[in-house]
C-alpha cells in the first residue's frame, strides 16, 4: 500500500503512521461533558468503504487527512489538514 | 450421528457411504425467543450454552455466509489461559477448562493439543515481569513454569540463542497452553447446538434490527423478517456495522491481522512459541505446516488481506528468533479482521436497547475465548446478570474509566493498540 502525503506525493505506507479517524481533529470543548468526550475518544464510525483518516508523515513531520477505501486500500485524496 | 474409531474402520471399509449431513438447515421460523447473529465460533458456543446451560431452544442462528466461515477459520488456533489482569485472567482461566472438557462435551474431535506454550524473554527487566505473570498465574489456579536459557535450550533446542539483538535469557512455560483445530470447534459447537434444536441458518444476512420504544423487536434478513425477544450481535470485525443497524455506534475499529503457514514439514516445532520482542509467534500443524503471525498492519481494514511492510517484519521475526525456518516456503498467507477494542479486552454486555446483546472486541485473541465467550453471554442472556467470569467485560468502562483492562500497559487508546 502506497499512501499519498500532501507535501511529497506517494510514498511507501511505512513511511506513515496511522492515529485515527479524521473527526480526531474536531475535539470537544474541555467542558463539553461526558458523552461528548466518550465519543470523541472511544466511539467509532469504523467505515466500510471510503475513510477519512488521520496518518501522520514521518519523514516530513506533517499530518496528512488521507481518504482511503478500507475494503481495498485504494487511496482517493490527501490534504493537509 | 455418533463417531469412534469403529465407525471410521467400517466406513472406510463400505466406502464411506454411511456418512449423512451432522446439521439441519431448517427454513427460518417467523419468530424465535433468542436470535444470534453470527454463526461464527462465539456464535455458535452462545447457542450452545443456551441450549445445554439454559434449556433455551427456541433460538436460531443467522450467518451471513455459511457456518465458520469468518476468524473462527482465520486465526492462529493457539488456545492458552496466560493473562495477567484480573478480568481476562479468570475468564480465560475458565475458558481453558471447558477447552479442557470440549471433545467429551461436544462428541466431536477438535483436536485439542495441549502441547505447551513458551514465552520468551531477552533481558532482566522482562523476566522480572514474565515472574510477575507466571505468579498472577499461578495465583488464578493455572500452570506456568518458570525456564532459565538452558531450560529453554532443551524444549527449543533450534532457537537462535547467540542473536545479537535479543539474545534468549528464558521463557515462561505455560505447559496448559496449545492448539485446537479451528474449523472443527465451529463445526462441533454447531453439531451440539443443531442436536438440541438450535436452528442453525445459513445465507441469511442480517440488513435490519427492528427497535421499538427502545427494546429490540426481531432482524430483517435476506429472508424475511424474524422477531424475536432478545438478539446478541457476534459478529467480531463487522461489529460496527451490525450495532450501527440498531443505532448504536461502539468503541471499536476493525484492523487487519495477518498469518502464514509453511509446506508441510516432518515435526520440529512442538510446542507454541511466542517471542514478543519481535511481535512473532509459531506453531506447528499437526498436518506440519508452520503456522506463523505477527502484529496488526495498523490501519483500519476490511480486505482480509495484508500489506507487505508486516509480511516483511514476521519474515525478519523468523529469520531472527530461528534461522532454520529460512528453508521452509510460505504456502499461503491471509489476512482477519479484527475488533480493536481501546483497551485490547473485550465487550460481553448488554447495550442500551433492551434485549439487544453485544459480544465483540476480540481483539488478537478471540479464538480461545469461544466456549467461555459463548457460556457467559448465554448467562447473560437467559438471566439477565453478567457470568462471574466476564463481569468486567463491560461495555460502559471506556466512558467512565472504571474497569480498563489495558493488559499491554500502553493505554487504553484506539492508536495505542
Amino acid at each position: 500500500m502506497r499512501l499519498t502525503c500532501p507535501h511529497c506525493g506517494a510514498r511507501d505506507r511505512r513511511e506513515f503512521t496511522y492515529h485515527g479517524p479524521a473527526s480526531l481533529l474536531d475535539r470537544p470543548a474541555p467542558d463539553a461533558g461526558e458523552a461528548a468526550w466518550n465519543a470523541y475518544l472511544h466511539l467509532r464510525d469504523n467505515p466500510e468503504g471510503e475513510s477519512r483518516e488521520l496518518w501522520y508523515h514521518e519523514p516530513c513531520r506533517a499530518w496528512a487527512v488521507i481518504t482511503r477505501d478500507t475494503r481495498t486500500h485504494a487511496v482517493h485524496g490527501s490534504a493537509a489538514p | 450421528m455418533g463417531y469412534s474409531g469403529f465407525r471410521v474402520f467400517w466406513e472406510g471399509l463400505t466406502g464411506n457411504r454411511g456418512w449423512r449431513p451432522v446439521w439441519r438447515e431448517p427454513e427460518p421460523k417467523a419468530r424465535y425467543k433468542v436470535l444470534v447473529i453470527g454463526g461464527g465460533g462465539h456464535g455458535l458456543s452462545t447457542a450452545y450454552y443456551l441450549a445445554r446451560n439454559h434449556g433455551i431452544t427456541d433460538v436460531a442462528v443467522l450467518e451471513k455466509g455459511w457456518l465458520g466461515s469468518g476468524n473462527i477459520g482465520r486465526n492462529t488456533t493457539i488456545v492458552r489461559a496466560n493473562y495477567f489482569l484480573p478480568g481476562n485472567s479468570e475468564f480465560y482461566s475458565h475458558s481453558l477448562k471447558l477447552w479442557e472438557g470440549l471433545e467429551g462435551e461436544l462428541g466431536y474431535n477438535v483436536m485439542h493439543s495441549q502441547r505447551g506454550l513458551i514465552n520468551l524473554f531477552h533481558s532482566d527487566g522482562q523476566r522480572d515481569a514474565f515472574v510477575r505473570r507466571g505468579n498472577a498465574m499461578a495465583a488464578q489456579g493455572d500452570d506456568a513454569v518458570l525456564l532459565d536459557r538452558e531450560g529453554v535450550r532443551g524444549l527449543l533446542p533450534y532457537l537462535d540463542f547467540e542473536q545479537a539483538r535479543f539474545p534468549i535469557h528464558g521463557g515462561l512455560l505455560h505447559p496448559r497452553g496449545g492448539t485446537a483445530r479451528h474449523d472443527a470447534v465451529a463445526w462441533g459447537y454447531a453439531r451440539a447446538a443443531d442436536a438440541r434444536g438450535v436452528d442453525l441458518i445459513q445465507n441469511c444476512g442480517v440488513t435490519g434490527i427492528r427497535v421499538e420504544n427502545g427494546r429490540v423487536r426481531g432482524v430483517e434478513t435476506t429472508r424475511g423478517p424474524i422477531e424475536a425477544e432478545s438478539v446478541a450481535i457476534v459478529v467480531a470485525g463487522r461489529t460496527s456495522q451490525v450495532a450501527a443497524m440498531a443505532g448504536l455506534r461502539v468503541p471499536i475499529e476493525s484492523h487487519v491481522l495477518q498469518a502464514f503457514v509453511t509446506e508441510g514439514l516432518k515435526p520440529v516445532i512442538d510446542h507454541v512459541v511466542s517471542f514478543g520482542m519481535g511481535h512473532f509467534y509459531i506453531s506447528q500443524s499437526d498436518k506440519g505446516g508452520l503456522v506463523f503471525g505477527g502484529d496488526l498492519d495498523f490501519h483500519p481494514s476490511y480486505a482480509q488481506r495484508g500489506n507487505l511492510p508486516m509480511a516483511e517484519h514476521v519474515m525478519e521475526a523468523a529469520m531472527t528468533l530461528m534461522p532454520v525456518i529460512g528453508r521452509a516456503k510460505v504456502v499461503r498467507s491471509w489476512g482477519g479482521i479484527m475488533d480493536m477494542s481501546p483497551d485490547g479486552s473485550p465487550v460481553i454486555d448488554r447495550t442500551d436497547v433492551e434485549g439487544l446483546f453485544l459480544n465483540c472486541g476480540w481483539n488478537y485473541g478471540g479464538f480461545k475465548a469461544v466456549p467461555a465467550s459463548g457460556w457467559a453471554l448465554a448467562h447473560l442472556i437467559a438471566t439477565g446478570a453478567p457470568h462471574e467470569s466476564a463481569a468486567r467485560f463491560r461495555l460502559d468502562r471506556f466512558r467512565t474509566g472504571r474497569g480498563l483492562m489495558d493488559e499491554e500497559g500502553t493505554g487504553a487508546q484506539h492508536h495505542l493498540h
